[in-house]
C-alpha cells in the first residue's frame, strides 16, 4: 500500500455554507480539494411518487415545495405542462399575472441567493438589508394567495384568484425603490475587496463544460452564452415584453453574482411592463370541465354544484400523452415531464431541477480549488435542496 | 415549426442506416424510439452533427409500464442551443437488461443514470459509479416502480434505549386508503346511449 497524504472531511450535512442538507465528502491534500462526493438524499420525500396518486389539480402544492425560495417558478412549469396536454387556453390577464410572480418569485430567490452566498464568503450586511425587501415580496405573495410562501396560487386554467385592490399600486410603487436599494447592496459587494478575492476566478465555467453537464439559468449565462428561456422559447407573454439577457464572460462564481444582480433589475422591468400592459377580465378559464365554478354560481346552478363536486372529488381526465415544458426559473431550466394515460392522475411526473444538475458537477468544479471555495462555489451555483432531492 | 420537426425526424432517420428510429410527433414535441444497442451510435451523432447540435442533455428519466414486456423506459431530452430545437429519445428495458451508459457523451446522464438505477433498478453498463443517489443508505427496493407501496416497506424512530436510529417495519395505524373516483360507469354502456351516439 502506498501512503497518501489525502484525508478524507465531511462537509455537512448539518453546515451552515451547504445551504441545507447537503453532505459533501471530500478528498484533500492539504488544503487543496481533489475530490468531492456530494451525498444528496437527505430531503427526499418521493415527490414525484406521491404525485402518481394525487390528481392533477393536488398536484400543484408539491411543486411549491421543491425550490421553496421560489415556490411559483416551480408551479409554472407543471401548471404548463397540463395546459399543453390539455390543449387549454389561458386568459390573458391570468398569463399576466403568471409572470408578474414568476419574476416576483426569482427576486426572492435572488435576494436569497446573493446575500446567503455573501454571507458566506463573509459579508454579513447585504443580508440584513435584503431580507426586509424580500419580506415585503414575500407579503405580495400573502395578499395574492394568503401564504407567504407556500402559495399554491397558479392553477390549471389560470390563477386562483383576481389580484385584490390596491395590490398593483403599492407592487409598482416598491418597484420605484427596489432599484435603489440594489444599488445599496452593490456598493457593499461588486468592488469589494475581499469579496472579490473570495469569488473572482473561483471555479471558472467554460462554454464546453456547461454544454456537457447540462448547465442553465445563470450559470450558463455567466458562461458567456445568452441563453435564456423566456427568450428562446417564450412561454406566457414574454414574447412582448421587452428585456435584456446579462451574460458574463469568465464564468467565475463573480460573474454569476454579476449576472443575477443585473437580472434582478431586468426582472424589476418586467414587472413594471406587466403591471403596465395587464388588461381586465378573467384570470381563469371558464372551461367548466377543469376550472371549479364561483360560489355564488353553485348555490344557483345545478350544474355547477355537480362540476365543483366532480372536480373536488374525482378531478378532471387528462388526455393520454406525454410532454416536456421547461421554463425560466430562478435557478435555470426547470421542466417537467409530464405523462397522462387519461385517466385522473398523471402516470408519471419526472421533475427536472437546475440545481441538481449544477450540484451534480461539483466534482469538477471543486477540484483543484482550496477548502474555503467550497462555499463560495456552492453559494455561487444556487442550490436548494428541496428541488435537489425533491 | 412542425415541419422542421419532420424534417429533422426524417434526417436522423436517413443518417441512421439499419431503419431502426422510429422518429413520431406529438404535440409540437419530436420523439424518436431507438433500439438498445444504437443508443450511444444516435446520442453522438445527435450531438456531432452540424445539422442537429444537440450538445445538452437537458434531462434524463425513467418511467415503469408493469404491463409491458420490456417494463422500463428511458427517456433522454436533448436540447440544442444552437438550433434552438429539443428532441426526446426513448429506449425500453427489463429488469435484468442493462442499458448502455450516455456518461460517455453527455457527463450531465451521470447522476440522472444514477438516479434512475436508484428509482427504477435501470442498470447502465459502463456507467462509472453506478451508486444510489437519493434514497438512504442500505435502502432496498426501487421506489418508483409501480409495484412499490407508497408507504414504504420500512419506517425509522430513535430508540431511546439503543440510544439511536432503528428501522422498523411498516405500521400503519390505518388501513392505507387509496380512493377511486373514476366514475365506475365511464367507458361502460348505458341504457340510452346508442341515441346520444346516433346525434352526433
Amino acid at each position: 500500500m502506498t501512503p497518501t497524504n489525502t484525508c478524507t472531511l465531511n462537509f455537512g450535512p448539518q453546515h451552515p455554507s451547504a445551504h441545507g442538507v447537503l453532505r459533501l465528502v471530500l478528498e484533500l491534500s492539504g488544503e487543496v480539494i481533489e475530490h468531492a462526493d456530494p451525498h444528496v438524499g437527505l430531503l427526499h420525500r418521493g415527490t414525484e411518487k406521491l404525485i402518481e396518486y394525487k390528481t392533477y389539480a393536488q398536484s400543484t402544492p408539491y411543486f411549491d415545495r421543491l425550490d421553496y425560495c421560489a415556490p411559483m417558478s416551480m408551479e409554472h412549469s407543471f401548471v404548463l405542462a397540463v395546459e399543453k396536454l390539455l390543449g387549454l387556453d389561458v386568459p390573458r390577464r391570468a398569463q399576466y399575472i403568471r409572470v408578474l410572480y414568476a419574476e416576483i418569485s426569482r427576486l426572492m430567490s435572488h435576494i436569497l441567493n446573493l446575500t446567503s452566498y455573501a454571507l458566506d464568503v463573509g459579508a454579513m450586511t447585504p443580508l440584513l438589508w435584503m431580507f426586509e425587501e424580500r419580506e415585503r415580496l414575500m407579503e405580495f405573495y400573502e395578499r395574492v394567495s394568503g401564504a407567504r410562501m407556500h402559495a399554491n396560487y397558479f392553477r390549471i386554467g389560470g390563477v386562483s384568484s383576481d389580484m385584490p385592490a390596491g395590490l398593483a399600486e403599492d407592487i409598482l410603487a416598491w418597484c420605484e425603490t427596489f432599484p435603489r436599494v440594489i444599488d445599496d447592496m452593490e456598493t457593499l459587494l461588486t468592488e469589494n475587496r475581499i469579496f472579490k478575492q473570495r469569488t473572482v476566478d473561483i471555479s471558472p465555467v467554460t462554454v464546453d463544460l456547461a454544454m456537457d453537464w447540462g448547465f442553465s439559468g445563470p450559470v450558463l449565462r455567466a458562461a458567456g452564452v445568452p441563453w435564456d428561456l423566456r427568450k428562446a422559447q417564450p412561454y406566457e407573454v414574454y414574447a412582448e415584453l421587452d428585456f435584456d439577457i446579462p451574460v458574463g464572460r469568465t464564468g467565475d462564481a463573480y460573474d454569476r453574482y454579476l449576472v443575477r444582480v443585473e437580472e434582478m433589475r431586468q426582472s424589476v422591468r418586467l414587472m413594471k411592463q406587466c403591471l403596465e400592459k395587464m388588461p381586465s377580465g378573467a384570470v381563469r378559464t371558464d372551461n367548466q370541465k377543469v376550472s371549479p365554478p364561483r360560489r355564488e354560481e353553485m348555490k344557483q346552478s345545478m350544474e355547477a354544484l355537480i362540476h365543483h363536486f366532480k372536480l373536488f372529488s374525482e378531478g378532471f381526465h387528462v388526455p393520454a400523452g406525454e410532454v416536456y415544458v421547461a421554463t425560466e426559473a430562478p435557478k435555470g431550466e426547470f421542466g417537467v415531464y409530464l405523462v397522462a394515460d387519461g385517466t385522473n392522475r398523471p402516470y408519471r411526473c419526472a421533475i427536472r431541477s437546475p440545481g441538481y444538475v449544477h450540484l451534480s458537477a461539483m466534482d469538477v468544479l471543486t477540484t483543484g480549488h482550496m477548502l474555503a471555495d467550497v462555499t463560495a462555489i456552492i453559494g455561487s451555483l444556487d442550490v436548494v435542496f428541496g428541488e435537489i432531492d425533491r | 415549426m412542425l415541419q422542421v420537426l419532420r424534417d429533422l425526424g426524417e434526417y436522423v432517420r436517413a443518417a441512421l442506416p439499419q431503419d431502426r428510429v422510429d422518429a413520431t410527433i406529438a404535440r409540437g414535441e419530436l420523439t424518436l424510439a431507438v433500439q438498445r444497442v444504437d443508443l450511444i451510435k444516435v446520442l453522438t451523432f445527435l450531438r456531432d452533427d452540424a445539422n442537429c447540435q444537440f450538445r445538452q442533455l437537458v434531462f434524463l428519466a425513467g418511467a415503469d409500464y408493469p404491463e409491458r414486456e420490456e417494463r422500463f423506459e428511458v427517456i433522454y431530452h436533448l436540447l440544442s442551443l444552437r438550433h434552438n430545437q429539443r428532441i426526446r429519445l426513448k429506449v425500453t428495458t427489463d429488469e435484468v437488461t442493462p442499458v448502455p451508459s450516455a456518461t460517455g457523451v453527455f457527463a450531465s446522464a451521470n447522476w440522472f443514470e444514477r438516479e434512475v438505477w436508484d428509482m427504477y433498478g435501470v442498470a447502465f453498463s459502463d456507467h462509472p459509479d453506478l451508486r444510489r443517489l437519493l434514497t438512504d443508505y442500505g435502502f432496498e427496493g426501487h421506489p418508483l416502480r409501480k409495484d412499490f407501496p407508497l408507504t414504504g416497506h420500512v419506517e425509522v424512530r430513535y430508540d431511546d434505549e439503543r440510544k439511536r436510529v432503528v428501522y422498523e417495519q411498516v405500521k400503519l395505524t390505518q388501513e392505507f386508503r387509496s380512493f377511486d373516483f373514476l366514475s365506475p360507469w365511464e367507458g361502460s354502456k348505458l341504457p340510452g346511449d346508442e341515441k346520444a351516439e346516433g346525434k352526433n
